[in-house]
């Protein structure tokens, strides 16, 4: 299950929360129809060309802007695997672990890899493979806690048992 | 050790003697707040949880702000959720249309955040309340399900980088020209994962208002806080605002920070973010002369009663421009009334400009003031990326009242000075 096989869509540096999902679609948060919406204002047609299991490949900041939890549900929700980048915005950062959405930082792949590439994803490992060339990537690894609450499968899960068990 | 300003608030949250930047932690909350967009998910993942009743029903702030007065049927059914869980879990700052406000504009004046605190919000710019002196971050929906559960939340302790303001401010120039400067030099990630600490003399001699304006748009520049230290200034704003007791926290001087600037404003002139990115500040005579459709005077970065006089002082005996829509969104309740009262709201009625009820509105292209394609609006806002305001083809540039209702009659963006004398 850790690992992923999918086909790449590469944006650019600072791909915002109102680029990912635009404010005007948050009057609902049911992730379907915030699916149907993802990456709208960055690419107008991304939505119909998605397909389940494909990746992002980003720059720097992926996710910056608003705090909204819509725009890591509207990416999941659509169908993406994970999210590669050079670097992620902060709060984007918490949001997709809490919720479960895998992303992998490594300036190296988002620089090497290129739209249409077919990569393959080692999630324990933090392993990013281009398939046609065999080249691999290392992502920075998580922290051991956050880990831990993405082996939970996301912050409420965690909690849960934290509460259950009186801590 | 010596520490900084953020290192001690959170070592005091996390009942530590000292933490260090890079250090998990897990921090005590004073306050956490939602919105209508952002409240609805958390209340769903804090049932999921299986805890029956919230952590402190009075260190809970829900507010209704972003599609409010409900704009459609879908909003009014996100605010139900939202009312019905504060009904019953007895949630005592929740308000509701008439009494509220912008939630970081109605927090801080109804004295719920304060020095040396930690607060959350669902919102990004819960940033804001550094101007305070309390360490206040953005979280998401599901951090803040997890903190009403427990009342705690994790963090990663961050760097600090200081940024210095030197000499003394220009006439027009204030707060909102201060954060767009420093988000023009630092870009939209600078301060990534960092806090931003604002001093200097520069800083010390504004009101709460626009100190407000500058820690609110710190995460503009990708940082987690925005703190400025308490002073005389701050505690005179608090003095019959704190519903509770509190602690000013202040730094060490010699607290080791991972950057430091100093930065002279002697010279500068009100600055304008050019779309797509806060990040593209200028002085305003770069992008002097662009034809405007609309300019928005509001938000949570600039719709205190302080960015309100501004706005018109240069109104006064004006009109807006006949190819132009202003619309001025004061950002709380108490806002509104104060301006009712000065005369102000009178003011911007006669320049021909529309007053609105406090909303988030146009600022995030919610409703009241949606732009059309090749549309372009001068906003007090604080984002300006694409769509932000309305379609992907038009454009915002970012500015303080100032700029803006100087813009709002010239009918393109204008450097205050430009329309002469202020008539009092
Ligand atoms: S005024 Fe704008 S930035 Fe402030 S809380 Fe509302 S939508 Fe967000």
């Amino acid at each position: 299950m850790s690992v992923l096989k999918g086909k790449v869509w590469i944006f650019g540096n600072d791909i915002d929360t109102d680029a990912i999902i635009p404010a005007r679609y948050l009057n609902t948060s049911d992730p379907a129809e915030l699916a149907r919406h993802c990456m709208e204002d960055a690419d107008p047609s991304f939505p119909e060309k998605v397909s389940r299991g494909d990746i992002i490949v980003a720059g720097k900041n992926f996710g910056c802007g608003s705090s909204r939890e819509h725009a890591p549900l509207a990416i999941k929700e659509a169908g993406i695997a994970c999210v590669i980048a050079e670097s992620f915005a902060r709060i984007f950062y918490r949001n997709a672990i809490n919720i479960g959405l895998p992303i992998l930082e490594s300036a190296e792949a988002a620089a090497f890899l290129k739209e249409g590439h077919q990569v393959e994803v080692n999630l324990d490992k933090g392993e990013i493979m281009e398939i046609s060339t065999g080249q691999k990537f290392f992502a920075v690894p998580f922290p051991p806690f956050m880990q831990e609450i993405m082996a939970k499968g996301g912050l409420i899960n965690f909690v849960r048992e934290k509460v259950t068990k009186g801590e | 050790m010596a520490h900084t300003m953020a290192e001690k608030i959170l070592a005091r949250a996390a009942g530590k003697k000292e933490v260090f930047p890079g250090e998990l932690i897990n921090a005590r909350i004073d306050m956490a707040l939602g919105n209508d967009i952002t409240a609805p998910v958390a209340i769903n993942e804090f049932r999921k949880i299986g805890i029956e009743k919230v952590f402190d029903r009075e260190r809970i702030a829900l507010i209704p702000d972003h599609f409010t007065p409900n704009k459609d049927i879908q909003s009014a059914e996100q605010v139900k959720l939202m009312r019905n869980f504060a009904r019953e879990q007895g949630i005592v700052h929740y308000y509701e249309v008439g009494r509220m406000g912008i939630e970081h504009a109605l927090l801080p004046e109804l004295g719920l955040v304060l020095p040396g605190e930690v607060v959350v919000g669902a919102d990004s710019h819960t940033c804001t309340y550094g101007a305070l002196g309390a360490f206040a971050t953005g979280v998401g929906s599901t951090d803040l399900a997890a903190v009403m559960a427990t009342g705690e939340l994790w963090f990663k302790v961050p760097p600090t980088i200081r940024v210095v303001f030197e000499g003394e401010l220009p006439p027009w120039v204030s707060g909102k020209d201060l954060i767009l400067y420093t988000i023009g030099q630092l870009g939209v990630d600078g301060a990534r994962y960092a806090v931003l600490e604002f001093t200097g003399p520069a800083i010390t001699a504004l009101p709460m208002d626009a100190r407000f304006s500058i820690s609110n748009m710190a995460i503009e520049a990708g940082a987690k806080a925005g703190l400025i230290p308490p002073d005389a200034v701050t505690l005179r704003y608090l003095e019959d605002r704190a519903v509770r007791p509190y602690e000013t926290v202040l730094g060490d001087e010699d607290a080791p920070v991972l950057q430091e600037f100093h930065w002279d404003v002697e010279n500068m002139e009100p600055q304008v973010s050019a779309p797509f990115s806060p990040a593209n500040a200028q002085p305003v005579s770069q992008v002097a002369g662009t034809e405007i459709d609309q300019v928005v005077i509001g938000s949570c970065t600039n719709g205190r009663i302080d960015d309100l006089r501004q706005a018109a002082a240069l109104l006064k005996g004006r009109k807006v421009h006949p190819r132009v829509r202003l619309i001025v969104i004061p950002a709380t309740q108490a806002v509104y009334l104060q301006a009712l009262r000065e005369g102000l709201l009178e003011i911007f009625a006669e320049a021909e400009a529309a007053v609105s009820t406090p909303t988030c509105g146009p600022c995030l292209g919610g409703h009241m003031g949606i732009l059309a394609e090749g549309e372009v609006a001068v906003a007090t806002t604080n984002r300006n990326f694409v769509g932000r305001m309305g379609h992907r083809g038009s454009r915002v540039y970012l500015a303080g009242p100032a700029v803006a209702a100087a813009s709002a009659v010239a009918g393109v963006i204008a450097h205050p000075l430009e329309l002469g004398e202020v008539k009092k």
